[in-house]
């Protein structure tokens, strides 16, 4: 009796784990009536992203789009943070690396492309039961630098700032610091390793501030976004550059090294102005024309 | 006739010669060796598999010797191991390679974890082995093998989620992700694997020793104190080690509560350990950089350390043994 319910058990098992295998979509395009090109053979394959956490909204937006018109396509994107995507691309175990910092000098001297596919603002989040609501460039500077310690010197209640950064790698640190001239001398309480986590410490924090991606911040209201000299963080005003911390998105690939079908098909969309819809809902601001 | 002989020639020839002597015939000789072969075979095959074990820690060694050397002679031994400052990543200022701070951390928040851990340990063996009815023992002792089976992760989302603003409350901090909160979790983490070990080393003590003891008028308590303790103290010793052990190579879970700053430890500062240090940096530090070789010359100092600790704690054991 044991034994016939334990080999039952074992069967249902494994069938379970085959269930996982197979790769058919049960929802098909019934037309495929976008204003792509018809490709003359289906695209399949898989198209491996790497890299920048602040991007997550916006590449999954894009590669749902891009895996619900082409059906054979996984498009598979690791969170590893900028500098992990760019060595990801750079060593050849990714196919397009996400960076969400324009490409230093020594990485496009080493052989690396970026392609600009969107703008996003950097927005400085406070704990939603902070009374701050504005905080000049200096003032946060001086923030993060550890000459303002105590939040009554901003206009808060009294309590010692607690300041979340993002690890040394991350390409939203450095725009960050390359914009607030802080690069080298920001004093942080914790440095963590995704977007996500800054945003969690921060909601959990009334002394916390920190600095998340605007498409990670919007619609959030755990955590508050400073306006910035007065200028709120939105897409409008990154787009027209009256925010000043702001950064690029940028699609990083190796010059030299051809794309697969798939990944050069994906990276088209990406930058191709069908895409500009979806970023904009993801919370970023689109650059193609 | 024949298996006594066998069993009691413990060389392989001699069964060999035994048997065929004693039985003759060429069908039951090709028999024997036939069963022979087998067992040569099968004792290969353990040989191997002990091979094994000694082949990986043997690469894992030569590897880290030779993947950690590198970066150790490009910084200077002393200003690698004695800096008080790690930035190698700075871009306004030369890198600093110094990892001093992840040394004092790991070495604190060892301590302080098995400071924790091993009295509450020990104090939870000597219940389940000796002083608790059945029943408890027995709910208390699921309790602990589910705490072992907790993924470390959990440890750390658990710890983020409560610990960390627990601390910030009840020490009126700016932040709660400190070296305390590191310490907690790693207690914690270390506190089955103690359990376990100790119980089993403290049901071996044979109970002759306690019934004298206790013959001798000791009470309960001293009898467990000054009795079973002491007889069961390899056991207890391999407990901590394992312990230690665990405490020095976690990573994950103190990820996620102690700050991750490369600091110098104090109880309330945020601290990166030996471990935390690879594990954050890993990713992104370019192949062939000096950064991506200083952080393979931390695994190797890590993997000294470990070294260094299980010889110390076997040499207390042998002598304790020999006492």
């Amino acid at each position: 009796m044991k034994k016939a319910f334990a080999l039952l058990l074992t069967l249902a098992l494994s069938a379970s784990v085959l269930a996982g295998c197979g790769s058919s979509k049960t929802e098909q395009p019934t037309e495929n009536n976008d204003t792509q090109a018809e490709q003359p053979a289906a695209l399949s394959g898989s198209v491996a992203t790497n890299g920048s956490t602040s991007m997550e909204k916006v590449i999954g937006a894009l590669s749902e789009q891009f895996m619900a018109d082409n059906s054979g396509v996984t498009v598979t994107y690791d969170a590893t943070g900028s500098g992990a995507g760019i060595e990801a691309v750079s060593n050849g175990s990714a196919d397009i690396g996400l960076s969400s910092r324009a490409l230093k000098d020594e990485e496009t001297a080493s052989g690396l492309v970026g392609t600009t596919v969107a703008l996003d603002g950097i927005a400085v989040i406070v704990n939603a039961d902070s009374k701050v609501a504005d905080l000049t460039v200096e003032q946060i500077a001086k923030i993060f630098t550890g000459e303002i310690t105590d939040w009554s010197e901003v206009g808060g209640d009294a309590g010692a700032i607690s300041c979340i950064g993002r690890e040394a790698g991350s390409g939203i640190r450095d725009g960050f610091e390359s914009i607030t001239g802080t690069k080298d001398t920001c004093v942080l309480a914790q440095e963590l390793t995704s977007t996500g986590a800054v945003i969690e410490a921060v909601a959990g924090n009334p002394n916390a501030i920190g600095y998340a991606s605007l498409s990670a911040v919007e619609g959030k209201d755990t955590v508050k976004a400073v306006t910035v000299g007065g200028v709120a963080c939105s897409e409008e005003t990154v787009l027209d550059g009256s925010y000043e911390i702001q950064r690029p998105f940028v699609l990083v690939t190796k010059d030299g090294v051809a794309l697969s079908a798939q990944a050069q098909a994906f990276f088209d969309f990406a930058t191709s102005a069908d895409a500009n819809d979806l970023i904009r809902a993801a919370g970023a601001v689109p650059v193609a024309k | 006739m024949e298996m006594e002989n066998a069993l009691r020639a413990p060389l392989r020839g001699q069964v060999v010669e035994k048997s065929r002597g004693s039985n003759g015939g060429p069908a039951s000789g090709r028999k024997r060796s036939g069963r022979e072969a087998m067992e040569l075979c099968f004792h290969l095959l353990f040989l191997l598999c002990g091979v094994v074990a000694v082949a990986f820690v043997l690469f894992i060694s030569i590897y880290l010797i030779v993947a950690g050397l590198p970066a150790i002679r490009e910084i200077g031994l002393v200003n690698f191991l004695f800096g008080k400052t790690w930035a190698p990543t700075a871009t306004t200022v030369e890198p600093s390679y110094g990892i001093l701070p992840f040394i004092l951390t790991s070495i604190y928040g060892t301590a302080g974890a098995v400071l924790i851990g091993v009295p509450i340990g020990l104090m939870t063996a000597i219940f389940l082995a000796k002083v608790a009815p059945p029943r408890a023992a027995r709910i208390i002792k699921t309790a602990v093998e589910l705490l072992a089976g907790i993924p470390s992760v959990v440890y750390g989302l658990v710890g983020m989620i409560v610990l960390v603003p627990a601390i910030r409350k009840a020490f009126g901090l700016s932040s709660g992700a400190c070296l305390l909160a590191a310490i907690v979790v790693l207690a914690i983490m270390i506190l089955p694997s103690i359990i376990n070990v100790s119980e089993t080393a403290l049901r071996a003590v044979p109970q002759e020793y306690e019934e004298a003891s206790l013959a001798l008028g000791a009470t309960e308590i001293e009898t467990y104190f000054r009795v079973s303790l002491p007889a069961a103290s390899s056991g207890v010793a391999t407990a901590v080690v394992l312990g230690v052990g665990r405490a020095i190579g976690e990573a994950m879970a103190i990820i996620m509560v102690a700050g991750n700053v490369a600091n110098m430890p104090g109880l309330f500062t945020s601290v990166r350990f030996l471990t935390t240090a690879i594990a954050s940096e890993m990713s992104y530090a370019a192949y062939g950089s000096l950064q991506r070789n200083a952080l393979y010359s931390i695994g190797l100092v890590l993997f000294l350390f470990i070294m260094l600790i299980n010889v110390l704690l076997n040499v207390f054991i042998k002598n304790r043994k020999e006492d």
